[in-house]
């Protein structure tokens, strides 16, 4: 067991360490991406011809390689988890924005339009109506973000020790210990499931008001089943007259 | 009221959806904006809360230039219904509800303990108030969002096409109900809607406008079926107005005879005594004056001759009676009500009850026939009554029905009370 898990000295972190390395490293970047997605969208949204480049750009962002980041980066940064760190955030906003605006904008019409009658300012219906109901549109972008980052913070291990736990990867083929490559895998693999386990959890927290799995879908069309009290009373007084008429045929 | 002077909603492109519209809506009635797809009707609502801004005229309320006040403040002192409701569907019914009134700066407390408030008065039942709006039916959202529209009490409601996405049956008892809502509170409401049938019921004005944005003719439904503007008008509403119009004559004057009734255990000498001679049936009707159904005189007495006991010889004479089909309040119904009994009636004859379902007495179709040609008699002396007052005698009469004592009914020959009630809000 001590062979998956011995972590050669020159990491500089246990196990549980570079877990937690690996996850600040992968996650930082999305927080930092959706808080700047968030007012880009909300431009996007209030201008809809600002969106095509936004667009654009973070396309184009997403297609530099990590590597020739990293090289720019060095200069500035160093050998550091921000230099890795940056092109992630970058890299999940190519996710995140369309994520916000689509999600936005596929808000119902009639909504949008009952909150501008009730009185509601552009910023007020984007952050208290547009956003709320976009959150599972957004919690999609977000999840993809997330896992994309944990698997792409391994790479970090190319400018020196900062790819967390894709530092053993490269450990495992320098010291000839396979069993840490695998641990390496294995490890970042279970991390995305579990990430993505979790942000599955905090959607459905965020949204009691979707239909979540088969028993409040059975609730919604058993409460839609049950009408107006009106309804049925109307259908029997409609009935007689046509009762009548066949009466008389 | 809100004043419309000379508005013109040209866009860029050149389309022109509405073109020098001048109307005036009088407060506390409704006021129905009908015509075709691409009349403008809707681009008018939305420029009386400046949802979209005109490129000519100028609208006022009570005064005031709309285009000189904040919009925002503007439109929350409108309530706005949509066709789909439009509902927060991440918020529950009770605070999609109370949302204007936290805007406006209340507590939440005080917020959600209106909201309860009016979801009692739309006719939601409270146990939804936690619910979200996918637990709704469309109807039931609908409701909601006139609760929702209503919950600061604007003086001016705005519904666009509010009942058309909703199936016929639910669309009529959300139109019942808007007219009930309208009796307790009297707001001044501008309804838009495509189908001529909504807006003759429920509309104390109605403007007719055609494509391109044209006013065709703006008048209350009476005056509108008795007489169109011009042939697009008359088109418009369709084959059967003269019809559709006995809905605004009351049924009060008519005249019903209690001759021809008895009850299921009435004896050959009444029977033979109560039978007139242009009508060879009788009205069955049991202990409590409820109509039962018709029968022929003769087939009537033989039967009761020979049975002595009287719960066999009842069971046996109600099953060959005629149904009696649905009767009409008099007084409350229209004469309208009162043919359509007469013509779905085996006999030809109407039964008349009064408002706890008794019988009062019966008509034939000729007595209806005269009462109409009566009505037309009496409008074509009076001409076109002024709109103001409409509004006001439909709101007092809508709550009439639904509250109707359930007290011993009175004699025969006394109809309800409201007998000059315009019977528009029974119907």
């Amino acid at each position: 067991m001590n062979q998956y898990f011995d972590m050669p000295s020159d990491l500089q972190h246990s196990y549980v360490g570079l877990i937690g390395l690996h996850l600040q490293e992968a996650l930082l970047p999305v927080l930092f991406g959706l808080l700047i997605a968030l007012p880009l969208a909300l431009v996007c949204s209030r201008f809809s011809w600002f969106y095509a480049p936004v667009l654009w750009v973070t396309t184009v962002l997403y297609a530099i390689p990590s590597l020739a980041f990293f090289v720019v980066l060095l200069d500035y940064t160093g050998d550091s988890t921000t230099t890795v760190m940056i092109p992630l955030t970058v890299y999940s906003l190519v996710l995140l924005v369309p994520a916000i605006v689509e999600g936005t904008r596929a808000v119902s019409p009639d909504t949008v339009a009952a909150a501008t009658a009730m009185g509601f300012g552009s910023l007020r219906r984007f952050v208290q109506v547009e956003l709320p109901i976009a959150v599972p549109a957004i919690m999609a972008g977000l999840r993809l973000a997330a896992v994309s980052s944990i698997s792409l913070v391994s790479v970090g291990a190319i400018i020196g020790n900062e790819g967390a736990l894709g530092n053993l990867l490269h450990d495992g083929q320098i010291y000839h210990r396979d069993p840490l490559i695998i641990t390496s895998v294995v490890t970042t693999a279970v991390l995305a499931i579990v990430v993505d386990g979790l942000l599955v959890l905090a959607q459905v927290l965020l949204t009691p008001w979707q239909p979540h799995g088969r028993r409040a879908a059975r609730r919604a069309a058993r409460a839609a089943a049950v009408d107006e009290p009106a309804a049925p009373r109307d259908a029997v007084t409609d009935a007689v007259p046509a009762a009548l008429e066949d009466a008389v045929r | 009221m809100i004043r419309i002077e000379s508005v013109t909603k040209r866009y860029a492109d050149g389309t022109v959806a509405v073109d020098d519209l001048t109307l005036d809506i009088p407060d506390g009635s409704i006021t129905v904006l009908v015509g075709p797809s691409g009349c403008g009707k809707t681009t008018t609502l939305r420029m009386i809360n400046r949802m979209i801004e005109p490129s000519g005229g100028r609208i006022l309320l009570d005064g005031q230039d709309l285009a000189q006040q904040p919009v925002t403040a503007l439109r929350r002192s409108m309530g706005y219904v949509i066709q789909n409701a439009g509902l927060f569907q991440h918020r529950t019914i009770v605070d999609n509800i109370a949302t204007v009134p936290r805007m406006l700066g209340w507590d939440r407390g005080r917020a959600r303990e209106r909201a309860r408030e009016l979801m009692d008065r739309v006719g939601l039942d409270a146990t939804l108030a936690k619910r979200y709006p996918y637990q709704l039916s469309g109807g039931q959202q609908q409701r909601v969002g006139v609760a929702r529209a209503l919950a600061a009490d604007p003086p001016v409601l705005l519904m666009d096409e509010p009942f058309s996405a909703v199936d016929p049956i639910v669309r009529k008892g959300l139109q019942a109900e808007l007219l009930r809502i309208q009796s307790e509170l009297g707001k001044t409401i501008v309804f838009v809607t495509h189908d001529i049938d909504e807006a003759i019921k429920l509309g104390n004005m109605i403007a007719v406008m055609r494509t391109g944005g044209h006013l065709a003719q703006y008048a209350p439904p009476d005056e509108l079926l008795s007489a169109p503007a011009d042939a697009f008008v008359e088109d418009f509403l369709g084959t059967d107005r003269g019809i559709r119009r006995l809905s605004f004559f009351t049924s009060a004057g008519l005249d019903v005879t209690a001759t021809p009734i008895v009850t299921a255990d009435a004896d050959a000498a009444q029977i033979a005594e109560r039978t007139l001679p242009e009508l060879p049936y009788l009205l069955v009707t049991d202990a409590d004056g409820k109509p039962l159904g018709w029968a022929k005189a003769e087939d009537l007495a033989p039967r009761t001759d020979a049975g002595d006991g009287a719960s066999t010889e009842d069971g046996a004479s109600t099953a060959d009676l005629l149904p009696h089909g649905r009767p009409f309040v008099l007084g409350q119904d229209s004469l309208r009500d009162a043919l359509d009994c007469a013509v779905l009636s085996p006999t030809g004859w109407a039964v008349a009850v009064d408002g706890t379902g008794k019988v009062v007495g019966v008509t034939s179709q000729e007595t209806i026939a005269t009462a109409i040609r009566g009505a037309h008699a009496g409008r074509a002396t009076k001409p076109a009554e002024p709109d103001a007052d409409a509004p006001d005698a439909a709101d007092t009469s809508a709550a009439g029905p639904a509250q109707a004592p359930a007290t011993d009914g009175p004699a025969p020959d006394a109809p309800d009370g409201d007998a000059d009630a315009p019977v528009k809000a029974a119907r």
